[in-house]
C-alpha cells in the first residue's frame, strides 16, 4: 500500500536495557519512535496491548486480554501455545495516570511484584521505563532461579520463561 | 542487545576493596582450597579467614562445600552467570514485545497523520 511506504519510517534500533537495580527490583528501559501519548495508549487499549504483548516471535499467542485500564481496574491475560494449557496472569490497575505513568500488581501469588511503567516525552519520542519491584529479595531469586536449568537458548522456548516470569514463583 | 549491569556487581566490587579477599580470589583461581590452606598462606588466623570466605561467599563470588571435616572453597561465578544468562533472556523477551510495539506505534502515528491531514482540508 502507498500510505504505508511513503511514511515507512528509517529503522533506527532502540535499545532495550535490563538491569537487576537491587535485591528486589528490575529494571526495563526502551526509547519508541513515538510520544508518549501512542505509546501510553498502546499499552492501555486491550485491542493494542493484544497485538505486542505475546510477539509470535516467541511462539506464544495471546488467547484472551481483558484489561480495565483505571485505577482499581482489573486485568486478566491468558497466553499459550499449541502444546500446552494456558497461563492466566492477572492482578489489578493501582495508578493510570495518562500518558505518564501505569502501575499494576500481580496476584497470582503473594510474591508477585508491582509493576510501575512511567512514558517519558523526549521530543517527539519516549523513554520507557518498566520498574519492577517484588515483595522480598527471595521472591525475585525464585524468578531467576526458575529459569535455569538447561533451558534452550532457542527463541522458541520463551514460552516457558514467559510463564515462569509472568507467574513471578518459578518452579513450584 | 541487552546490557547487564547488577548492583550485586557492586557488592562483589565492595568485597574486593580488600587486599586478602582478592588474594584468596586469585588463589583460588589457580585451583579449589581449604580455609585452613587459605589462612596458612595469608598467614592469618582460622577465624579470620572464616570471616573473609564468608564475605566472599555472600556475594556468590565464592562457593564453599564440607567434605567431612574439611571445607573445601572454590570460585562461585556460576551465580553471576546464572543472573546475567536469565537477565539476557529477559531481554529477549521484552525485545520480541518491543519490537511488534514499535509496528503498533507507527501505525498509530500513521494513522494520526492521516486523521490531521483530513481535518485540515
Amino acid at each position: 500500500m502507498d500510505a504505508r511506504k511513503e511514511s515507512e519510517p528509517t529503522i533506527m534500533q532502540n535499545r532495550t536495557t535490563v538491569a537487576r537495580k537491587s535485591e528486589r527490583e528490575l529494571v526495563v528501559t526502551r526509547t519508541f519512535n513515538g510520544p508518549a501519548r501512542i505509546v501510553f495508549e498502546a499499552w492501555t487499549k486491550p485491542e493494542l496491548l493484544k497485538r505486542w504483548w505475546a510477539p509470535k516471535s516467541t511462539g506464544l499467542s495471546l488467547i484472551s486480554c481483558e484489561a480495565d485500564v483505571r485505577a482499581g481496574g482489573r486485568y486478566r491475560f491468558e497466553i499459550g501455545n499449541e502444546a500446552s494449557k494456558p497461563m492466566a496472569f492477572f492482578g489489578r490497575y493501582i495508578e493510570v495516570t495518562p500518558h505518564s505513568r501505569l502501575v499494576w500488581t500481580n496476584e497470582e501469588s503473594d510474591d508477585g511484584a508491582v509493576t510501575t511503567v512511567t512514558f517519558e516525552d523526549k521530543g517527539g519520542k519516549t523513554l520507557l521505563v518498566i520498574h519492577e519491584l517484588y515483595p522480598s529479595k527471595e521472591a525475585l531469586e525464585v524468578v531467576i532461579a526458575g529459569m535455569e536449568g538447561g533451558m534452550p537458548e532457542t527463541f522458541e522456548q520463551l514460552d516457558e520463561l514467559l510463564v515462569a516470569l509472568d507467574a513471578s514463583v518459578g518452579r513450584s | 542487545m541487552v546490557q547487564y549491569a547488577s548492583d550485586r556487581l557492586n557488592a562483589s566490587f565492595a568485597a574486593l576493596s580488600d587486599a586478602t579477599r582478592r588474594g584468596v580470589l586469585e588463589q583460588l583461581g589457580r585451583a579449589d582450597a581449604s580455609i585452613t590452606d587459605l589462612a596458612e598462606k595469608f598467614h592469618m588466623t582460622l577465624t579470620g579467614m572464616k570471616k573473609h570466605v564468608g564475605i566472599l561467599e555472600q556475594t556468590g563470588l565464592v562457593t564453599t562445600e564440607k567434605v567431612g571435616r574439611v571445607r573445601t572453597c572454590k570460585l562461585g561465578l556460576r551465580r553471576l552467570e546464572e543472573e546475567a544468562a536469565w537477565i539476557e533472556r529477559y531481554g529477549q523477551l521484552w525485545d520480541a514485545r518491543f519490537d511488534e510495539l514499535d509496528k503498533v506505534v507507527e501505525e498509530l502515528k500513521r494513522k494520526e497523520k492521516a486523521y490531521g491531514r483530513k481535518k485540515r482540508e
